[in-house]
Order: structure tokens, then C-alpha cells, then sequence
């Protein structure tokens, strides 16, 4: 397990932060209120310099930054990729970021990334891969990480673990902390006809580094169900802020972000947003 | 074959049947659930391809566009996570794509646009005091090696497709005759800029590519071309931050 004991990280404060996008650049610059942080997708920040890489560079002296991967594959059944485990070393070590993140799904396999978050079952053979990945990736970047829970769309008939068993079960292993997104659980409850509020009850919530609010589509599968798409491309869907509110009276506020990476809005309606996780996170128990 | 296996080539594959053992909530088969993977991965990546190739999919109409980058992406999936880098292979790709091989430019388009887009994500370097020049007696000067930018592409094209370029993006003029055009891409601070190159600077710069003397590179530039202009074409390089340092001996 990863001793962090020595290392005092700069951490992320308990307020809005959102995703950035650099058409937002000037605008958070000259006036980022209520937003408080920002979050980067670490493969964008990837090439040797330009433009992103000093955008970046100039965001991180005055705003505490998340790295978010999107890329390392952590559910695959292949080992790492090491190079691009260099790669996020590599910007972890220039940007010293408050917090890193991933995903607990695949997106790699036999070399080609499909460039999306696919899910996998929860078996034992599976959390014992996940553990190791996510103790890899804390050996390699020195540093504690948050494990995302995913959206999903189907279920494995040969899962084993809940979801939240799972990501507990990784927790206990690796000593990582965790990731909720609010939208996904919503998504997924909605999807899979289980209980949001039964999942954020049985999500271990005291190793909960960082909330995740995004906007998704609704569609309908074969049989005419809804079937809720995790698209990031809209506002925050009511029921996804009201799962929030349920989730902060028990855990009190923590770093939130808003997530909007599809017909990405003017700053305005962006901020509108974060303005509304932030009326939440003032009233949620100190 | 391994679960991921299978979930992978059925991805890619929308013929495949869905693997087994995928549910919805009441235990049937997940169907048009699975769609969504599909869907993601061909729209998302076919989008990272109109990042990188907004003049292609002009030249060819977005429905085209669309439908090629369907057929590209399940010949050459990614092979790193870093999408900014997606679709080296395009130029390759369109040399060989039955409907547009008649379009003979389009593969050097495709150059001019992937070199773009590497010139953006280069390291910065600064750029060399252009009185560094001035300071050596010219006898000495055509021994110097002039070291570029790795942000500096260069172009060598059979057809005019930096004047295509240009007009699809810019709204410059179309070119009126398919004629070569030698085209350099350089980044002064952080904006890439795509340049019709003179006569014989082509040859010129490809040399100092090459690590060439600047004396047998104007030699060859001026084999090339007796229009060749030494001084306009330091004097391109230089404005646009393209060298970055000047160096005595072989290296």
C-alpha cells in the first residue's frame, strides 16, 4: 500500500470546480466566481509545450488543478500501458496537481484505445486486477489516486460484487480514495432499475475525495425502458442535484465538480451551474 | 477468446452478434444497450478525426467525411490514448481510398493538417537572434549548421496544396493549374502558420533538415531554382521563429 505519510499534498477545497475547457481561458481569468478549481483531462496536456501546456501552467498558479485520466485503462485485462503511465507521471511531476483520478473501466485493449469507458464484471479475478492497476499507478506517480465509479448501461451475468463491494474492496486493497460521480449513479440506478439512494448508502463515502456532476441524454433500449446516456453535453438533470443534496447530508461538502464536455456552453451558463452546486455545498453539514 | 476480446471486436464490428452474458435489468440479452459502446467509440473518434482534419472534411462534404472516417477508424484504431495524435495514417489512408484516389492532393492536404496539428503540441523553444547571423564573417557562415524548430514542418508537394489549403480555410484564392508547391509550417509563439515557400527554399530548408552546411544547402536550393533567394528565405525563417540556434562543425 502506498505510504503517503510523508508527503503533505495540496489538496482541493470543498467548492465548485469545473471541467476547463481553453474557450473558457479569458473569462475564468478575469472573473472565475463561485468557481474555486479546475479540473484538466490529463491526455489533452499530453504534447511538449504550445499553447495547452502554458495555458495550463499559468490556470495552476492560481487555481488548484485535479488531473482527471481519461486514458490508462485501469479495468483492462492487459497490463498498463508504461508508457502512458510515463506520460502522467511525467505531468503529475511538473504540475504537482492536487488531486489525480481515473475511472474504473477499460478502454485499451491489445494496444488500441477504443476511447471510451467501458465497463467490466466485478469478480474476484477482476478486483484483484483493479487493485493491482490502481497499486501501480500510486507506486509510479507517488501519490494517492481517486477511482471513479462508472455509468453503465448492462450488467454481467457473471459479476459477483456490487458495485460499491467492489470499489470497497479496492479501497481496502490500495488505500486509494474514490471518485463518486452523482450523475453516473443516477444513470446507472436509472439504467439498470436499482436505487440511487440505496447505492449512495452503501457507497463507502468517508474515502470520497471528489463529487462529479454532469449532464446525460435519455434514450430507450429495445424493450422501450429508459435508457440514460452519459453524454456530458447538458445541464445537470434535477434528480442527479437532488441526489446530491441526499449525498452531501452525509458526507458534508467536498470538492465538486461540474463536468461539461459536449456542445460545450458559453462560460455564463458554466459558471450558472457551479453557482448551483455551491447554494448546495453551503448548506451541506460542516 | 478473452471477454475484453470479444467485447472489443464487437464494438468495432456492428455485424458481430452482442457477447453473451450481457444484461438488461430483467436478464435478457442488452441488445441495443450495447449500441451505446458502439456508438461512443465511432462518434467520439470520428470526431478527434474532424479535429485534426477540418479542411479534408471540407474538401470531401461531411457526410463523406463521416462515412470515410467510419472505414479509417476501423482500420487504424488508436494506438495511444493521446487523441490529439490521432490519424498519422490518414494520408496513407486516402492515397488508397478508392473514392477519392482521383483527388490526388488530398494526401498532401492531410500533411499540411497533421503538421499542424504537432507544430501546436511542440515544445517550445526560443528563437534565435537574428543579429546572431550578422556576427559571423561569411566565409565562416556557409560552414554553420542552422538548427530548426521542432515545431517546423515541412511539405514537399506535387500539387498546389497549400494554395488548396489556404482557400478552404482562409478563403484565399483556388489555384488556377495543379502545379508543385513546396509548403512550410512554422509556429511563431503559439499559433501555426502555413507558408507557400519561393523558389529553391524547399530544397533549402529540406537540407538544413538534413543537417546540411548552410553553403551545400544554398548550393542545392540553388540547383533547384536560379531564382533561389538566400536572404528572403532567412529572412522567413528567421521573422517566424523557425531557428533556433546556429552551430559550427558537423553538428
Amino acid at each position: 500500500m502506498l505510504d503517503t505519510s510523508g508527503t503533505p499534498l495540496q489538496t482541493l477545497p470543498n467548492a465548485p470546480g469545473v471541467g476547463y475547457k481553453p474557450q473558457h481561458f479569458a473569462a475564468i481569468m478575469e472573473n472565475p466566481t463561485p468557481v474555486e478549481w479546475l479540473e484538466i483531462h490529463a491526455e489533452n496536456y499530453m504534447g511538449d509545450g504550445g499553447r495547452p501546456i502554458a495555458q495550463l501552467r499559468h490556470l495552476a498558479e492560481r487555481f488548484p488543478i485535479s488531473v482527471h485520466g481519461v486514458g490508462l485503462s485501469i479495468g483492462g485485462a492487459d497490463p498498463l500501458d508504461t508508457d502512458h503511465l510515463k506520460r502522467l507521471k511525467h505531468l503529475c511531476d511538473w504540475l504537482n496537481p492536487a488531486s489525480f483520478s481515473e475511472h474504473l473501466a477499460w478502454s485499451t485493449h491489445e494496444g488500441f484505445y477504443l476511447n471510451d469507458l467501458i465497463a467490466l464484471p466485478y469478480t474476484e479475478e477482476t478486483v484483484t486486477r483493479v487493485a493491482d492497476h490502481v497499486a501501480q499507478v500510486q507506486d509510479v506517480l507517488g501519490r494517492k489516486m481517486l477511482l471513479e465509479n462508472p455509468s453503465s448501461y448492462l450488467a454481467f451475468a457473471e459479476s459477483t460484487y456490487s458495485e460499491t463491494d467492489f470499489l470497497a474492496e479496492v479501497v481496502a486493497r490500495t488505500g486509494c480514495g474514490l471518485l463518486l460521480d452523482i450523475n453516473n449513479v443516477f444513470i446507472s440506478a436509472t439504467n439498470q432499475k436499482t436505487g440511487a439512494i440505496d447505492y449512495i448508502d452503501t457507497f463507502p463515502l468517508d474515502h470520497v475525495g471528489e463529487f462529479h456532476l454532469g449532464g446525460h441524454d435519455q434514450d430507450t433500449d429495445d424493450a422501450g425502458a429508459p435508457l440514460l446516456i452519459d453524454s456530458h453535453g447538458r445541464e445537470v438533470a434535477n434528480p442527479v442535484w437532488a441526489l446530491f443534496d441526499y449525498t452531501l447530508s452525509k458526507t458534508g461538502a467536498r470538492p465538486s465538480l461540474i463536468e461539461w464536455d459536449a456542445n460545450v456552453p458559453e462560460w455564463p451558463a458554466l459558471a450558472a451551474e457551479a453557482a448551483r452546486a455551491a447554494t448546495i455545498l453551503e448548506k451541506a453539514p460542516a | 477468446m478473452s471477454r475484453q476480446s470479444d467485447f472489443a471486436q464487437a464494438i468495432l464490428n456492428p455485424d458481430l452478434p452482442v457477447p453473451e452474458g450481457l444484461r438488461n435489468p430483467e436478464g435478457a440479452p442488452a441488445g441495443k444497450r450495447f449500441s451505446v459502446y458502439r456508438n461512443n467509440v465511432a462518434v467520439s473518434l470520428s470526431e478527434a478525426l474532424e479535429v485534426t482534419f477540418p479542411v479534408i472534411r471540407k474538401l470531401v462534404g461531411d457526410e463523406f467525411f463521416k462515412a470515410m472516417a467510419g472505414v479509417f477508424l476501423r482500420q487504424h484504431q488508436p494506438d495511444s490514448p493521446v487523441l490529439v495524435f490521432y490519424g498519422a495514417e490518414m494520408p496513407a489512408f486516402l492515397e488508397g481510398f478508392q473514392p477519392v484516389t482521383h483527388l490526388g492532393y488530398l494526401p498532401d492536404v492531410a500533411r499540411i493538417e497533421l503538421a499542424l496539428c504537432r507544430s501546436y503540441h511542440a515544445a517550445d523553444t526560443p528563437p534565435l537572434d537574428p543579429t546572431a547571423l550578422q556576427t559571423i564573417a561569411p566565409d565562416d557562415l556557409l560552414k554553420t549548421h542552422l538548427h530548426l524548430a521542432p515545431s517546423v514542418h515541412l511539405i514537399r508537394s506535387k500539387w498546389p496544396a497549400g494554395s488548396i489549403f489556404h482557400a478552404n480555410s482562409s478563403g484565399g484564392a483556388l489555384p488556377t493549374e495543379m502545379h508543385p508547391e513546396d509548403i512550410l509550417i512554422t509556429r511563431p509563439e503559439f499559433d501555426p502558420r502555413v507558408t507557400i515557400l519561393p523558389p529553391g527554399a524547399g530544397a533549402f530548408i529540406d537540407a538544413l533538415f538534413n543537417n546540411t552546411p548552410l553553403g551545400d544547402a544554398l548550393k542545392q536550393a540553388t540547383i533547384t531554382s536560379g531564382n533561389f533567394d538566400l536572404t528572403e528565405t532567412l529572412g522567413l525563417l528567421l521573422t517566424a521563429g523557425a531557428i533556433t540556434r546556429i552551430s559550427e562543425g558537423t553538428k
